[in-house]
């Protein structure tokens, strides 16, 4: 029992936060602009690079940093939307599906050029597990992230609430002809889209390198987990991404969990396969997701 | 002085096989976007399964990996084709019905999950070391005529698919397939059934991948699981065809040739730079060719040669002209 806590549930509920906090940025993109946006992956790492530098000038705790690496990622973001998405609005939405699969390996290669491609970590040195009730363990960073990866995904609940930004974002998500209508600044509203999804994406990519380590394919490799959770959620629907994130994590790890025998019940090396054939059952089962998402 | 001639000559043949190559891959993307309005992310994926399908099959046999039953090569082309053919038909029953960013998003799952098998399943695919010692149609001529007999057998697969493709796009086929891609909804109501019309397009682009796979694999007498690396063929394969012109398989052509010589020339810049620098320098060719991209996206979204329609006149009455 303590081992499956350890070693399979903890793991996921880690990742799965992880994946949560991308998948509110693709969901949001997906539902409020319309388009499956392939170059959020490398965006996530992009925060983890900012991160990493401001670690290294300033030797704070990354997670400390985080908060400025965001705001430089949210700045990105905003520009990238201003050169190669806005002149595209108008045009057929497929378009910007194209020109966010280039910007995927422009990101990319940007931050191979500067950083270079070497593995690098935002947090050295190892942590002891602290344990609980005698078996429970659970090493600091580990709580940290969950933590904050919870006020995190609280902040979003309050925006969409309680927020005019947050509802009129959840307004263009529902029907974004209606939104108009009613006199909703739709360019705001794309505007408040990025910011968000810039944000959580700088968090997920740097929690991830606070559990692992910096490198410049971290955010690609998030990028199918994540799509998967936001299907699975159901698109536009930040609460179903949320869940869906959970859901995948947990998943991914736990399959690898000796249910039947001694043996792992799915080779480890293909954890990340978990999450696509959740979103492939999640297509042909129910499109439009747990949480009644849109299905275009 | 003849020898560096020579050399260049063998150079030029090499640039217009990858180019050929290239240009297969185009022409069948460019049944899927170009005829069909179908978003495939996962090109690398369909190019590496016809890659490894023939690779296993043409091998002498061999205690690394699966196969090794020295099939010949058509055999082994046809039958890359038909495993491919097969996965996109599976890929397509799921996300065809679908709009087109559901199926962009599963291709490039494919794709991924595909290397993913490649490298688990040593004892099938010997993982990442990869297949090698596959055999080359010609190989036993003598230089330089085995390297111009291989790319002549690449150009004229180029040309008939070529041939091909424009009677397709000519034919009753091909104006319902540009009917569903300018409006879905009419060509529903004039009685077509998109989903089967699709399902045919995205089949056929994807044989026509794998068929490019197979070309490069024997080409290059090598595959690894990086055959499936999503910048070398996906990424680039989308700028030849955008920048080359979608929906008209004479820019796929060009666009093939002319991206692969840019990317190759800019390549033989930068390797005569320092070593450092030549590393760093080979992102910016990466940055610099997704900027053509967004350039040709934004400003000249018809490419270098922009579509052409076939005449009305001519398809109401054949015996007019």
């Amino acid at each position: 029992m303590a081992e499956f806590i350890n070693f399979y549930l903890i793991p996921g509920v880690l990742l799965g936060s992880i994946y949560a906090l991308g998948a509110i940025g693709i969901t949001l993109t997906f539902g409020i602009l319309r388009f499956a946006n392939f170059a959020h992956g490398d965006i996530m790492t992009l925060g983890v690079y900012f991160t990493w530098s401001l670690v290294q000038f300033t030797d704070l705790h990354p997670l400390v940093v985080m908060p400025v690496a965001m705001v430089l990622t949210v700045l990105c973001s905003l520009l990238i939307d201003r050169a190669f998405y806005k002149p595209l609005r108008n045009a057929p939405v497929i378009m910007l599906v194209i020109a966010s699969f280039g910007l995927m390996l422009m990101v990319r290669s940007v931050i191979q050029f500067f950083w270079g491609v070497q593995l690098k970590s935002v947090l050295p040195g190892i942590q002891m597990p602290m344990t609980f009730l005698d078996f429970f363990r659970i090493s600091p960073k580990h709580i940290m992230i969950i933590v904050c990866a919870l006020a995190l995904m609280a902040a979003v609940h309050y925006l969409l609430t309680y927020t005019k930004i947050g509802k009129a974002m959840r307004a263009m998500a529902d029907s974004p002809e209606l939104a108009r209508l009613t006199g909703i600044d739709t360019e705001k509203v794309v505007m408040a889209t990025w910011v968000v999804g810039g944000a959580l994406a700088c968090a997920a990519g740097v929690f991830l390198a606070v559990d692992t380590q910096v490198e410049t394919m971290m955010g690609f490799k998030l990028l199918l987990p994540v799509f998967a959770a936001a299907i699975l959620g159901g698109v536009g629907r930040p609460y179903g991404a949320m869940v869906g994130g959970l859901v995948i994590g947990i998943a991914e790890e736990m399959s690898s969990y000796h249910w039947i025998g001694d043996g792992p019940l799915l080779n480890p090396g293909y954890k990340q396969g978990v999450a696509f054939v959740i979103m492939i059952a999640m297509l042909l089962w129910r499109p439009s997701g747990l949480f009644k998402g849109k299905v275009f | 002085m003849l020898d560096q001639y020579y050399g260049y000559g063998l150079y030029a043949v090499s640039l217009l096989t990858m180019g050929g190559i290239y240009a297969i891959l185009t022409l069948g993307l460019n049944v899927q976007w170009g005829f069909t309005g179908l978003f495939n992310a996962g090109i690398a994926g369909f190019f590496g399964i016809g890659a490894y399908v023939t690779a296993l099959l043409t091998t002498a046999p061999s205690a690394r990996h699966i196969g090794g039953w020295e099939v010949p090569y058509v055999l082994a082309f046809a039958a890359a084709m038909v495993v491919s053919g097969i996965i996109a038909y599976a890929v397509g029953k799921v996300c065809l019905r679908l709009r087109s960013d559901y199926l962009a998003i599963a291709t490039i799952g494919i794709a991924e999950n595909f290397r993913l098998i490649l490298k688990n399943e040593t004892w099938a695919t010997n993982g990442p070391r990869g297949v090698s010692d596959i055999p080359k149609p010609f190989e036993s001529l003598p230089e330089p005529w085995n390297h111009i007999s291989f790319l002549l057998m690449v150009l004229a697969i180029v040309f008939v698919i070529y041939l091909l493709l424009e009677v397709a796009r000519k034919s009753p086929w091909g104006r319902v397939m540009t009917a569903i891609r300018e409006n879905e909804t009419s060509a529903k109501a004039a009685g077509k059934n998109v989903e089967t019309y699709r399902m045919e397009g995205f089949v056929i682009g994807c044989m026509i991948m794998a068929l490019a796979g197979a070309m490069m694999a024997h080409y290059l007498k090598f595959v690894d699981p990086n055959a499936t690396d999503p910048l070398l063929a996906t990424f680039i394969v989308w700028v030849m065809l955008i920048v080359g012109g979608s929906a008209n398989n004479k820019g796929a052509i060009l666009g093939a040739f002319l991206m692969w010589a840019v990317w190759s020339a800019s390549e033989i810049l930068t390797s005569r730079l320092p070593d450092e620098l030549a590393i760093r320098t080979a992102y910016i060719r990466i940055f610099l060719i997704g900027l053509a991209l967004q350039f040709f996206l934004q400003r000249y979204p018809q490419g270098i040669l922009p579509e052409t329609r076939p005449s009305a006149d001519k398809a109401a009455n054949p015996s007019a002209s």
